[in-house]
């Protein structure tokens, strides 16, 4: 029975990673797409120029397959909470329930109201209240990243909460702790903006097809104009999002930072590893065996992490094994602490059942933040109250490789598009793009590229914070229901056949609807 | 007695719309993709889903059965 849970978690798992990837084909382009439409209808608004009106309608258009084709696979991830991932859902209580419910009633509702107006009333509303709606779809459509990346975020570093034992829940303290978290603010404006840069991306790549079949000539200028420009300035925010994002990685997260660089032995002044083949796990004890080869820059590890050059970060060994000279509890240690918290709520289960109101008024004490016994058992027991479920210290290590190589794709990758950006940017100004074919089709290229980038972001947010459904509180294998692993198999594929047909029917539609390209002038 | 009516904001509502999905070219297709997934996920893919063993269950009572869950994962 514990196998077949292990192996129903397992897939479980990899359900949810199928059906998020796919859902995140989607989203992105979604978010900076609708924006970049805004742009041009504005520009439209502020010229009267007509032809800026079908440039807008034209990306409109692609806009549109894709919001269309992508809607609702959201949904499915939802479902999983409850199905798949009951312990879990029960648990984060009304702190995730919270920022989806205000998902789905404000921005989505926001969103689709005007979504409408924005396809429909083109001759039917004046052209500032027809602005307005495109404006109010990119915004609604960037809502709603905003709540679900709240409820991701708090995952990742859960604050502004208060468990509650009898319902085994996480209640609210501070929406406003959960909605201004320092996570909460990276995590958004790296993912909304690297959207950004993501439709950017795609309206140069396809713009790029334009001048490489010398069509669509003035459409596809002004467009690269925009996108470029756009993408370039969305690039450099991502990246100093990025660069926020690591340094509080390194605070709330020090293990994702550790295995996201290989650092197995902590150390001052530690260098930032720009490449490296990695040895195989069995062979990885510590720095000195873990590379093949790297190529390292010194001490901007520590720079980027804790912003002194000079300063200590922990490794993989001192987080599993503990530094008691750096003040770093082993895991052996938290595991004894998580037990104990794990224990105060097995004598309360056992309390209730038997009518013993005493133990189970000591225990509600102890799970009390407002009293004296409660504040230090909460801080020193209940915060490792994840580590009690894992059997060995190592269970604490993600998986190093995909992290290593995931966020070096990630980086590399945004750094080239910015890049990339900047050089199309100037060329086009200077009327030089046509000519540069090979640099046309580096664009046309970038398209699958960016979309790459953006899958291994979230592959570094994710993985990294295994094995961890909630950090330190409880692990992925304890947040799934007990359901048999074969049906989870099953779905599994029924999953990736129908997301694989959506996927096909989006690009089938995209490809024709950019052979079609814009409407041509005749007014 | 028409104009009246269409003056009515809910008619003009219904109208934008009605007119707005008529004209449409490329939005039937996307239409007709979009119905096909709904119906795919929650009429097909809703039979295979796994029932939520916590749904339809207080908070007492749901916090009595993940307490025993993680209870047992000891």
């Amino acid at each position: 029975m514990v196998t077949d849970l292990m192996q129903s978690v397992e897939w479980s798992r990899a359900q949810f990673a199928l059906t998020a990837i796919y859902h995140w084909l989607f989203v992105p382009l979604t978010l900076g797409l609708s924006v970049l439409c805004a742009l041009m209808e504005t520009q439209y608004y502020r010229t009267g120029d007509r032809f800026w009106k079908r440039t807008a309608q034209f990306w409109m258009r692609l806009f549109a397959v894709n919001f269309a084709i992508g809607v609702a696979t959201g949904l499915i991830l939802e479902f999983e909470f409850g199905t798949n991932w009951s312990n879990y859902s029960n648990f984060v209580g009304d702190i995730f329930g919270a920022p989806l419910a205000i998902e789905g009633i404000m921005a989505f509702f926001l969103e689709s109201t005007f979504f409408a107006v924005m396809f429909f009333g083109w001759e039917k509303v004046s052209r500032g209240f027809h602005l307005s709606a495109t404006w109010l779809t990119a915004i609604g459509a960037n809502l709603s990243a905003l709540w679900i990346l709240v409820a991701n975020s708090w995952m990742q570093y859960p604050v502004g909460c208060r468990f509650n034992i009898a319902t085994v829940r996480n209640e609210m303290t501070s929406f406003w702790d959960v909605l201004l978290s320092p996570v909460a603010i990276n995590k958004f404006s790296h993912t909304v903006t690297s959207s950004f840069l993501l439709a950017a991306i795609f309206v140069m790549g396809v713009s790029a097809w334009y001048l490489l079949r010398g069509r669509h000539r003035r459409m596809a200028r002004s467009s690269i104009a925009l996108a470029s420009a756009f993408g370039f300035i969305f690039a450099l925010v991502a990246a100093f999002s990025g660069d926020r994002s690591g340094a509080i990685v390194a605070r709330v997260q020090p293990m994702k930072l550790a295995a996201m660089e290989a650092l197995y032995d902590g150390r001052e002044a530690a260098p930032l590893t720009l490449f490296g083949i990695l040895r195989p796990e069995e062979a990885r004890t510590s720095d000195d065996d873990a590379f093949h080869f790297k190529v390292e820059i010194p001490k901007m590890l520590s720079l980027m992490s804790f912003r002194d050059a000079d300063a200590y970060v922990p490794g993989i060994n001192d987080l599993v094994e503990g530094n008691e000279a750096r003040g770093i509890l082993s895991t052996a240690l938290k595991m004894e602490r998580g037990r104990h918290a794990i224990e105060q709520l097995a004598r309360y289960h056992t309390a209730r059942e038997t009518g013993d109101t005493a133990t189970m008024q000591e225990v509600e004490r102890l799970f009390d933040p407002d009293t004296p016994e409660g504040e230090a058992f909460l801080r020193d027991y209940f915060a490792y109250f994840g580590y009690g479920y894992l059997e060995s210290p190592r269970d604490v290590v993600p998986n190093v490789p995909l992290l290593f190589y995931a966020f070096r794709v990630m980086v590399g990758s945004g750094g080239f598009l910015l890049l990339l950006c900047a050089v199309v940017w100037w060329l086009n100004r200077r009327e030089r793009l046509d000519k540069q074919r090979w640099l046309l089709w580096v664009m046309i290229l970038s398209i699958p590229l960016t979309y790459l980038a953006s899958q291994a972001g979230w592959i570094v947010a994710e993985v990294g914070r295994q094995p961890w459904a909630i950090q330190d509180l409880l692990p992925v294998h304890v947040a799934g229901s007990y359901i048999g692993s074969t049906p989870v198999a099953v779905t599994f594929f029924l999953f990736l056949a129908l997301f694989t047909v959506l996927l096909i029917a989006e690009i089938g539609i995209l490809c024709r609807q950019i052979k079609i390209g814009p409407k041509e002038s005749n007014e | 007695m028409k104009n009246r009516k269409e003056r009515i904001l809910p008619c003009r509502i219904f109208r934008f719309y009605y007119d707005g999905f008529r004209e449409m070219t490329l939005g039937k297709t996307l239409w007709a993709i979009l119905l096909i997934k709904l119906f795919v996920i929650f009429v097909i893919l809703r039979l295979l889903f796994f029932p939520d063993a916590l749904a339809g269950k207080s908070e007492e009572e749901r916090g009595e059965i993940v307490r025993s869950e993680l209870i047992k994962h000891r």
